[in-house]
């Protein structure tokens, strides 16, 4: 009656499977540093340029939005405090991610689907090197510090987006106030899911990625299949574990 | 021939999932040092499956796998790593790593292999004496995507044995190469076979291939592979094998096969030229 469910539970055992490996071998040798530098050079500083752009145009879109809102109720003035809680809370992690997602999360599964679909990783295997260990394990600890840093600079971005339309645009403030309400409004508590809520979507869109790609059969074909999920599926869960975790600080909060 | 077993077979089976038939159907054979298995079967008779068993990338349902004389059929993944630094295996699509250079690619299993010790500087020597072996020593800074089919094969063939391993198993090497490619090939393992005395398992399409391999020898003093005399030629220690739906339905020496009346093993005699 309920065959249709196995498949699905099975490959969310598989993911397990495959993401609590890839976790053990963070402190498992043989260590491959190297490839933790690669990783994060292409995942983290190869990201940056859309980083700045995406995390500017939030900012700044945010500020437009809130300037007319603000007025409504003559507190112009308090646009830096807005636009600084909705960044770093949510729209910083979630976005970032979401970009980092669309591009790495792709970039992961059609890497190793190729490789997999070339009979690299069994070679990999047969060559006396655990694939989880060389491939996966270096790719989940590069976004895992990588998607934090590029979470910061969006937001700082973002930040200085909505300073360019609220203070030189809109006139709705003056600069300082626009950075001491910004500073201001911060609490630990905003930036500790800012920055922990990175660190999570970052886990998933490496694992999600590794994934897909490990599993990837039925050459180019199943490779453009496996990049396509890749991402679809590492989205929607940055979306659910977001809810999960907002729910979770708010409840620290109160 | 050493009378030390170096692969072992006993009943092995091997099934896929949503699959009707078996891949592998209660196969058994052994494998001694220094003797050369000469693997024919159509596609999809479970020849890949077989080689991928015996260095543990696949697990079967049931039977028993004995490689270098421990069972093997239940190790570990883990466990595999260093077992595997034993046996070299050439994949059917080269599997070299296409974002490497090609001293790379042969200097991975010197640098990643747990049993393997051999000093940094001298894998680059080593990388050089290999890659001069198979033919190819000008190639060491060019990646996978630069060579042709061919050399690809030979550079497989290089990353196979660097290590020098006991047992050698080749997924067919010649397939879809033009037959001065295939024979160049083919003189390459004969020569490794003969200069290490591994164990090989040669799995073709080819009648000539296997031919070659039972006939040929290799000779160090002129650097060629010659015909062998009917004498030396029981010293190559050369068994054919014929695989059909996952069953092995042949095994004897290239005489027997050639007299063999069965229509499906007489097919791949018939290819002969």
């Amino acid at each position: 009656m309920f065959d249709f469910l196995k498949p699905p539970v099975l490959s969310f055992q598989e993911y397990l499977a495959l993401a609590g490996r890839a976790t053990q071998n963070v402190v498992r040798r043989p260590f491959y540093g190297q490839d933790v530098l690669l990783q994060m050079d292409t995942i983290g500083v190869g990201s940056i340029p859309i980083t700045i752009l995406i995390g500017f145009f939030s900012g700044a879109v945010m500020a437009l939005q809130m300037s007319r809102a603000l007025a409504q109720y003559g507190a112009s003035g308090e646009v830096g405090k807005i636009t600084a809680i909705t960044l770093v809370r949510e729209l910083g992690p979630v976005l970032t991610a979401l970009l980092v997602a669309g591009r790495n999360a792709s970039g992961i599964a059609s890497e190793l689907g190729s490789m997999k679909v070339t009979e690299q990783i069994d070679a990999m295997r047969a060559l006396g090197t655990d694939p989880i260990k060389k491939l996966v394990t270096p790719r989940l600890i590069a976004l895992c510090i990588m998607l934090p840093l590029l979470t910061v600079l969006a937001d700082f971005i973002g930040l200085f987006g909505g300073y360019m339309v609220g203070v030189p645009l809109l006139r709705l403030t003056t600069g300082a106030q626009y950075w001491m309400s910004s500073y201001q409004s911060l609490e630990f508590n905003d930036l500790g899911q800012g920055l922990l809520k990175p660190f999570v979507f970052a886990y998933i869109i490496a694992s999600v990625g590794c994934f897909f790609g490990m599993r990837t059969t039925g050459g180019t074909q199943g490779v453009g299949r496996a990049t396509t999920q890749a991402v679809v599926v590492a989205s929607v869960w940055i979306f659910v574990i977001d809810i999960v975790m907002t729910r979770i600080f708010l409840w620290i909060a109160t | 021939m050493a009378d030390e077993c170096i692969l072992r077979f006993e009943n092995v089976s091997m099934h896929f999932d949503g699959d009707d038939a078996p891949a592998l159907d209660r196969v058994s054979f052994n494998l001694m040092a220094g003797e050369t298995i000469v693997l024919f079967g159509a596609a999809g008779a479970g020849k890949t499956v077989l080689l991928k068993l015996a260095v543990g990338l696949l697990r079967p349902v049931s039977g028993r796998i004995l490689l270098f004389g421990r069972d093997v059929t239940e190790l570990r993944e883990q466990e595999w790593y260093a077992m595997r630094a034993r046996a070299g295996i050439l994949f059917q699509e080269g599997g070299l790593f296409d974002s490497m250079t090609i001293e790379e690619n042969v200097s991975y299993p010197m640098l990643n292999q747990k049993l393997v010790e051999i000093a940094p500087e001298e894998v680059h020597r080593r990388v050089e004496e290999v890659l001069q072996f198979v033919g190819l020593p000008q190639t060491m800074d060019k990646f996978p995507s630069e060579l042709s089919g061919g050399m690809r094969r030979r550079v497989g063939i290089a990353r196979a044995t660097v290590t020098h391993p006991k047992l050698l198993m080749y997924d067919s090497p010649t397939a879809g190469l033009d037959p001065i490619t295939a024979n160049r090939i083919i003189a390459l393992l004969i020569k490794e076979r003969e200069l290490r005395n591994t164990a090989s398992m040669i799995v073709t399409h080819r009648f000539q291939d296997g031919h070659m391999l039972a006939t040929f020898r290799y000779n160090p003093q002129t650097d060629k592979v010659l015909e062998a005399s009917p004498e030396q030629r029981e010293k190559l220690h050369t068994r054919f094998f014929v695989m059909k739906d996952g069953r092995l339905v042949f095994e004897g020496t290239e005489e027997e096969l050639d007299k063999s009346t069965d229509p499906y093993i007489s097919k791949f005699t018939m290819q002969r030229v």
